[in-house]
């Protein structure tokens, strides 16, 4: 993101409003274009998500590992690193644990356990950042394709484990490992799609997110080296450095993200573990614009779009992609409308 | 399974066809200054495109069209908010990509796994019957006799033409351009479009001819963040760039064959593995390239000065 950038998408509700109505304008055409009333497509969302205590009990199973890789990414994007590899951290972070959690409870008490296999998690993701980081800093490799190597790399190593060394008893399957042992589910209330203790974790992690970087001076260095490197240096901020406490702080929480998926939601290694949830992430830091306030609740939005976009294919035999058309669309619209605004300040 | 070594290389001939013609769409838009990277996206929804136009018109050329016309609205969008707005080529990029990979699977939803059209090999007369060149080179569709000539052409287009300078010095220094008369943010604009057409047929040559259908997955995820890394490390220059794609090929075939030979270890690695192996491959030869020598100065490729870079006039 280029240090000219201003970082106000969401500086007036106008601003806001004209985005949405952007947004939702050109996917309402689309829709109409096809034959599909958008009304149809707005109330089967909204059943699917908001309209009832066990479909939200759904979006908030999404909200939670999607907040906490966007927790991340706002660490990496405000030192100006484009680090999708997020989506590789997810994975590693579920795999870390999982090498924990599929030995059973060893004696130890399950809650002792399952933290530490957070711990893991954590540890595992950040790890797989640093990794990305090192390859930046030493290799001189751009962080994106870097990135983008680690993801392919962690897709081989999770097919690799499930279909090898972790296989399943008798069987290997595309359909995961063997399911943990019962006391090591994170405990679930009956009639709750998302374990409050994760909740809370993906909560705490925003605030200590939002503390870290906006009230201590390592946020401000981060600051200063996403806007200007050169400059940090002359007051005293190695770029390198902070740039690589960047990238492992936000592996790390999207590890968490991934450690959670095993333990709280699968309760075993599966290939698809990471649902894709890094990449959603990148979309909605880009549209908080690296900004802390806004990402809780776009992570809320985006989540009920993509819970509510599972009814698509059952009651209107429609593609549940619909719900990434309009994530997308949300954050071209905000490029636009902030371009467009821009251009129209110069102009005075 | 044993192979002739001619069968081998036309195979990979074949499968790197839609890869070279992406990655030159986007050789030109980056030697133009502007990075592009929706290309994945891109790819699949031009190839979703093609593959729902072809189908219902019964016409393999309208197919082609659609998908070229795809590419280009695609790098429009990004041409919009990229050049003309002054956004973050990088961030609109990532966008565009997620929201065309959705796009595509929303919209192809009612066509997958439908028969549709697709292109016929066409062995030239006379050519073909040489041998082991006949079958290497001139045994093939369009579509990868299409890719053979876009590589002499986009060097002789880049390097021997008057707009191959212009889009080059859009890139290089905008000022420049601008002080000869020339808006370089019409030339990028330009070549945006252009590399997005090319980069859309690519998505046709994958729907129509080198892996005919559509599906979810189609089978073409992932190549278009191949194609950016090969023009990164292919340093900008065409002819690099299509080796890097013929070697990207081999890898993919190579792991076809593996999978035969190590029958205990999972196909689905075989099928990952040359992604990765890819993007290190050439971040090795990348960093090699930093020191010094006659060879390393041969292979040597500058990006272009203002890539990534907006151009306001001052």
């Amino acid at each position: 993101m280029s240090s000219s950038a201003p970082r106000h998408h969401f500086d007036s509700l106008a601003q806001f409003l004209l985005i949405a109505l952007l947004a939702l304008g050109a996917v309402s055409l689309l829709l109409l274009a096809l034959g599909i009333s958008p009304a149809t497509i707005a109330i089967t969302l909204a059943k699917g998500s908001v309209l009832s205590w066990q479909k939200f009990g759904h979006v908030l199973s999404i909200f939670t590992p999607l907040l906490l890789a966007s927790c991340g990414l706002l660490f990496t994007f405000r030192a100006g690193l484009w680090n999708i590899g997020v989506e590789g951290q997810v994975v590693l972070g579920a795999i870390a644990a999982t090498t924990l959690l599929r030995q059973g409870s060893l004696g130890l008490p399950p809650g002792l356990v399952l933290c530490l296999a957070m711990l893991l998690a954590f540890v595992g993701g950040g790890l797989w950042g640093a990794l990305a980081g090192w390859l930046k800093h030493r290799g001189g490799v751009n962080e994106i394709f870097g990135g983008l190597g680690l993801n392919f790399v962690a897709q081989g190593l999770i097919l690799w484990l499930i279909l090898g060394p972790w296989k399943r008893a008798g069987i290997a399957s595309m359909s995961g490992t063997d399911m943990f042992a019962r006391e090591l589910w994170m405990f679930t209330p009956p009639g709750w799609r998302v374990a409050p203790a994760a909740l809370a974790i993906a909560l705490a992690a925003l605030l200590f997110s939002a503390l870290l970087l906006l009230s201590t001076r390592f946020g401000l260095r981060v600051r200063a080296v996403g806007i200007n490197p050169l400059a940090a240096r002359l007051f005293a901020i190695n770029p390198a450095r902070t740039a690589l406490a960047a990238m492992i702080l936000g592996g790390g929480f999207a590890g968490l993200a991934g450690g959670l998926q095993v333990a709280a939601v699968y309760h075993r290694l599966l290939p698809p573990i990471s649902s894709g949830y890094g990449y959603l992430a990148l979309l909605v830091v880009m549209l908080a614009n690296s900004r802390v306030a806004p990402v809780a609740p776009i992570c809320l939005l985006f989540a009920a779009l993509a819970a509510g976009a599972i009814q698509l294919p059952i009651a209107l035999q429609l593609d549940s992609a619909l719900s990434g058309v309009i994530q997308g669309s949300c954050v071209l619209s905000a490029l636009f409308v902030h371009g467009w605004r821009q251009r129209l300040k110069g102009a005075r | 399974m044993e192979i002739s070594l001619a069968t081998f290389l036309a195979a990979v001939a074949a499968m790197s066809a839609p890869v070279i013609l992406a990655a030159l769409g986007e050789t030109l838009t980056e030697k133009a200054g502007v990075v592009n990277l929706s290309l994945d996206g891109a790819i699949l929804l031009s190839a979703m495109a093609g593959f729902v136009v072809a189908t219902s018109s019964a016409s393999l050329p309208l197919g082609f069209a659609a998908s070229a016309l795809t590419g280009s609205l695609v790098a429009a969008v990004l041409a919009i908010i990229g050049v003309s707005l002054h956004q973050s080529q990088v961030a609109a990029g990532f966008a565009l990509t997620f929201l065309c990979r959705d796009l595509a699977y929303f919209l192809g939803h009612p066509y997958a796994r439908q028969q549709g059209p697709q292109l016929t090999t066409l062995p030239l007369p006379g050519l073909a019957d040489l041998p082991f060149i006949g079958e290497v080179l001139f045994s093939h569709s369009l579509v990868v006799y299409a890719s053979f000539l876009a590589i002499p052409c986009c060097l002789l287009f880049l390097h021997r033409s008057r707009w191959g300078l212009m889009l080059r010095c859009a890139g290089e220094n905008p000022e420049a351009c601008w002080a000869r008369g020339i808006d370089p943010n019409r030339v990028r604009f330009a070549a945006v479009v252009a590399g997005g057409a090319l980069v859309g047929l690519a998505g046709g040559a994958f729907s129509l001819a080198v892996k005919p259908g559509w599906g979810q997955p189609q089978g073409c995820e992932g190549i278009g963040w191949i194609a950016l890394a090969l023009v990164i490390f292919g340093g900008w220059k065409p002819l690099r760039v299509a080796l890097g794609a013929y070697l990207f090929a081999a890898l993919q075939l190579l792991g076809i064959h593996f999978q035969d030979a190590f029958p205990t270890v999972p196909a689905q690695i075989f099928q990952v593995a040359p992604f990765p192996l890819m993007i290190f491959t050439l971040i090795l030869i990348h960093a090699s390239r930093r020191r010094r020598g006659r060879l390393n100065r041969l292979l040597a490729g500058n990006a272009p000065k203002w890539l990534g870079r907006a151009y306001r006039r001052s």
